[in-house]
């Protein structure tokens, strides 16, 4: 390791020696030094490039004419996600006028929703009779539906996204929110 | 049998070449990193476990913060021809060398009107907070839509000038802080999905599964 030359104080200091300068300089410091900046580039040029998540909105012209998807689709199959205020959601399976599963308040993450959207996804491809191996056209998996308040941050949303990543959902959107699922976070008082 | 002789070996090692690859590698990543651009308006980004890379080039991106937008797009030729664009939307004129400094400006988020100032300020005054007041958007006068639309034009009019062209259209990233109110947010989304923009990424911090 590093080594100091201290002068030894025994030597007796009387004898003029010739000087036989070490040629060699200790380089440690420097190779620790090398090897801190080394390390500090490769953590920030890695760091650099940002992440992203690709979203696809559905297309709102679609809409107005009225032949989306959504309106011919089997209740069963839809579950819908209203994200409220402190970082808490209402999810219901099917219509809110008759639910198959009721309006609950749940979190975000492993503890909640997750566990809903995988459980839900299961049942819909088991009733569905969904394989693995099919081509996503004949599938006929989970639909979730986003809606986000007026009140949700951002962060919200892009939990819910991705969410809709880690389970693998087969098909996730974000839509305005309906009157009738504000007045639903009224009740659960998350607006 | 003879003394053993403890043979007196020096604990110091020759760094000469262990010196000599750490700094080979030193040149090599601070050659390689990219200098960070200060940025006017920095965000935090809501963390995501997709992990899906922005693509370098072809790139605009929209920058939300509580209440301000900023607006930023990739390539210097894209920039110059995108302000052209503006200016004669909005009777805007600039010269030869307002357009090139403008092509080095990364992002910005003031009114097409206070663009004079804005190029003439020194980089360091720009990426000082609260001098850029953010893009409007509001319905009376909302030039993000105008901005991202000659964005678009520009990068397309651009890409078919080449030899092959990608015809890729612009992409557009949206880069909104954690705790900003999602009706900010939508009010983005609204004026990309009115130019048929449905597809766009969102640019995300890096978290694992178990949260």
């Amino acid at each position: 390791m590093a080594e100091l030359n201290v002068p030894d104080p025994k030597g007796g200091g009387k004898k003029v020696r010739s000087k036989k300068m070490n040629a060699k300089v200790d380089l440690t410091a420097m190779v620790d030094l090398a090897f801190l900046l080394i390390t500090f580039f490769m953590l920030t040029t890695t760091l650099q490039k940002p992440q992203s998540m690709n979203l696809a909105m559905p297309d709102k012209e679609k809409d107005a004419k009225g032949n989306d998807d959504k309106t011919n689709v089997a209740a069963s199959r839809t579950l819908t996600l209203v994200l409220g205020t402190h970082n808490q959601l209402v999810y219901y399976k099917g219509q809110l006028k008759e639910p198959i599963i009721p309006p609950t308040v749940t979190g975000y993450g492993r503890e909640g929703i997750r566990n809903v959207l995988i459980e839900q996804k299961r049942v819909v491809d088991q009733a569905m009779g969904n394989t693995d191996n099919m081509p996503d056209s004949l599938r006929k998996g989970l639909i979730v539906i986003i809606q986000p308040s007026e009140k949700s941050l951002y962060h919200n949303v892009v939990d819910a996204l991705d969410e809709m990543a880690i389970t693998s959902v087969d098909t996730y959107a974000i839509v305005d929110i309906t009157p009738d699922d504000l007045k639903l976070l009224d009740e659960k008082g998350l607006n | 049998m003879a003394k053993v002789k403890i043979s007196k070996k020096r604990t110091s090692v020759d760094m000469t070449a262990m010196c000599d690859v750490a700094f080979l590698l030193l040149s090599f990543f601070i050659m390689t990193a990219q200098a960070r651009q200060p940025e006017p308006f920095p965000v935090d980004a809501p963390a995501s476990t997709v992990q899906t890379k922005l693509p370098d080039s072809n790139l605009a991106t929209i920058t939300i913060g509580d209440s301000t937008v900023f607006f930023g797009v990739t390539g210097q030729d894209v920039r110059i021809m995108m302000l052209e664009k503006m200016g004669e939307k909005y009777n805007v004129t600039f010269t030869e060398d307002e357009k090139k400094t403008f092509s080095l400006i990364e992002y910005f988020g003031v009114d097409i009107k206070q663009m004079h100032s804005l190029i003439a300020m020194s980089a360091s005054d720009r990426a000082r907070p609260g001098i850029q007041p953010g893009i409007p958007l509001d319905s009376a006068n909302n030039q993000l839509y105008d901005w991202v639309l000659n964005a678009r034009f520009a990068s397309r009019t651009l890409d078919a000038k080449k030899e092959n062209p990608t015809k890729r259209d612009l992409d557009v990233a949206i880069k909104g802080g954690k705790n900003i109110d999602y009706p900010m947010v939508k009010k983005v989304i609204d004026i990309l999905q009115r130019q048929k923009k449905n597809n766009f990424y969102l640019v995300t911090g890096l978290r694992n599964e178990d949260f």
